[in-house]
């Protein structure tokens, strides 16, 4: 039995969902690597919301990936310009959108190890969509340039590139990301553009008028809680449970 | 010649008696089919100064076999205990210097075993220049594609490991294993001089004379060992047969946040055989 929730109560997972979802928009082939529920439930709501479409492919759930010549196939479907739409983390990511997933401090001898850069030195270069990704907004995370680049926001004009970052979403606001810059594009229900500033360790264009994030409908939330968690415990069983525990089965 | 290689009654510790101190290990990731039945018997053996290539990512397996001591040089895109958080032996010993890391991306690990089954010298690949990772792998090339103007591309080295070690649902009396779906693992026995299977049951008749299970079906001509090791994927999962043991691996997570936990949980899961 779902908990039954008021029309404008919701939780950032929600929220994120709901953004990053718009972000993904008319495509034909979303993929997700490891360890990124919240991408993970986007991917799955816009599916729900294009009747099928896109193809989701989830890195980790066999219900959900169409994989039968083994893990490279996603990179070399990728290669080819067959993912429209992959998500990328990092324990940093600065201005110019490159991203850290390695270490901080000195690579040889490193103050913090994060598990590695995964599939992104080669899919940030060939998806057309990567959106980052990264719940923590603060100065330790957003910086003014990361102490390894697992993978560059930006390439040099004879370096084959057919895809890169359009847009950083965090627990606070969503940035846009073009021409090696970031730009506010709006700021989170509960959030402020100042707060914004004060927590960001790198440059980014502000307009003198920043929107705030549109909440998630009530049909969204629905969409949510009854169709997207549930599948979504294929995958994420412990995530699932946390944010849409009522709507989970014990099982 | 290497013949009468698939008595059914061969011993997993027989069988990993080619897996040995200083040799070029490559095992798969979390999800398709980790041996780790084989893991704690090399654990228990006090294997040494293993290159450990995990493709392209490794959970629990990377993490208890450096934990142990087992690892000289790791070879992977990721090591990471997924919900569970960080992988704590693998970060203790990177930031301890304890191993070497050669940092690498999923597709170049793809991309050097393709070379060796291919049994060609390197393999290109796309992305990469710009990167550190790039910057730190001294055994990696650029060149200009020799097909395209001032086109930049990256070589990498064929990877060619000694012994290949999986764990997959069933194999067959005549050395024949059979992986479904889970092709890299067939990547990883191409590639590798010999290779190592424990299953969790032995069908009965051969995997090749049935079509539908042939086209999922790795020839024993590959196949140096086929063990049963029932559950042999435990406390990890495999597909399409049992899910992780996320009890077990909150208990890992929590245990091998330390060094005296971690050798609890060796001591409790490895080294006591009727826990494990």
């Amino acid at each position: 039995m779902c908990m039954t929730a008021a029309p404008r109560d919701f939780l950032p997972e929600e929220l994120l969902a709901d953004v990053i979802a718009r972000l993904i928009g008319d495509v034909r082939h979303v993929a997700v690597g490891n360890a990124s529920p919240i991408p993970a439930t986007a991917a799955l709501l816009a599916r729900e919301r294009g009747n099928g479409r896109p193809y989701v492919s989830l890195l980790g759930s066999p219900k959900n990936t169409f994989w039968t010549d083994g893990a490279r196939e996603l990179f070399d479907c990728a290669g080819q310009g067959r993912i429209d739409v992959f998500f990328l983390s990092g324990g940093q990511i600065d201005g110019e959108g490159n991203v850290n997933l390695v270490s901080t401090g000195e690579y040889a001898h490193p103050k913090v190890r994060f598990p590695g850069s995964f599939g992104s030195a080669y899919l940030y270069y060939v998806v057309p969509k990567v959106i980052l990704f990264r719940t923590e907004h603060s100065r330790r995370t957003l910086v003014p340039k990361v102490d390894f680049i697992s993978a560059p926001g930006v390439s040099e004009k004879n370096i084959h590139r057919t895809g890169g970052p359009i847009a950083l979403v965090t627990n606070r606001c969503l940035f846009s990301f073009a021409n090696g810059r970031f730009t506010l594009a709006s700021v989170h229900p509960g959030h402020r553009v100042d707060e914004v500033i004060e927590h960001t360790g790198f440059d980014f264009d502000c307009p003198p008028t920043v929107r705030e994030t549109p909440a998630p409908s009530p049909e969204t939330l629905a969409l949510l809680r009854d169709a997207v968690a549930p599948q979504l415990a294929e995958v994420y069983p412990q995530f699932a449970r946390q944010v849409f525990g009522a709507c989970v089965p014990s099982s | 010649m290497r013949v009468n290689m698939f008595q059914a009654a061969k011993s997993l510790d027989d069988a990993l008696a080619i897996v040995t101190d200083g040799c070029m290990l490559v095992v798969p990731r979390e999800v398709s089919g980790v041996p780790m039945a084989a893991t704690r018997e090399l654990i228990r053996r006090g294997i040494k100064r293993l290159h450990l290539v995990a493709l392209p990512t490794s959970s629990l397996q990377a993490d208890m076999m450096i934990g142990a001591g087992c690892v000289e040089t790791l070879e992977t895109s990721a090591v990471s205990l997924g919900e569970f958080g960080p992988a704590p032996r693998f970060n203790a010993a990177i930031i301890s210097g304890a191993i070497k890391m050669k940092d690498t991306t999923c597709p170049a690990l793809h991309a050097g075993l393709q070379a060796a089954e291919k049994g060609v010298p390197f393999m290109p690949l796309r992305g990469l220049i710009g990167s550190d990772v790039l910057k730190f792998r001294d055994d990696w090339k650029v060149i200009d594609s020799p097909f395209e103007n001032d086109d930049p591309i990256v070589l990498l080295p064929a990877i060619k490991p000694d012994v290949a070690l999986f764990h997959a649902p069933m194999g067959d009396r005549f050395g024949n294993v059979w992986i479904g779906r889970q092709r890299e693992l067939a990547t990883m026995a191409h590639a590798a001089e010999r290779t190592i299977a424990t299953v969790e049951k032995i069908h009965d008749g051969n995997l090749l004379e049935d079509p539908t299970l042939a086209a999922g079906t790795l020839p024993g001509f590959y196949i140096e060992s086929v063990v049963v090791a029932e559950r042999g994927a435990w406390p990890l999962g495999l597909p399409d047969h049992y899910a992780a043991d996320a009890g077990h691996l909150a208990d890992y997570a929590r245990m091998a946040a330390t060094a005296e936990g971690f050798a609890e949980y060796l001591a409790r899961y490895v080294y006591d055989r009727r826990a494990a």
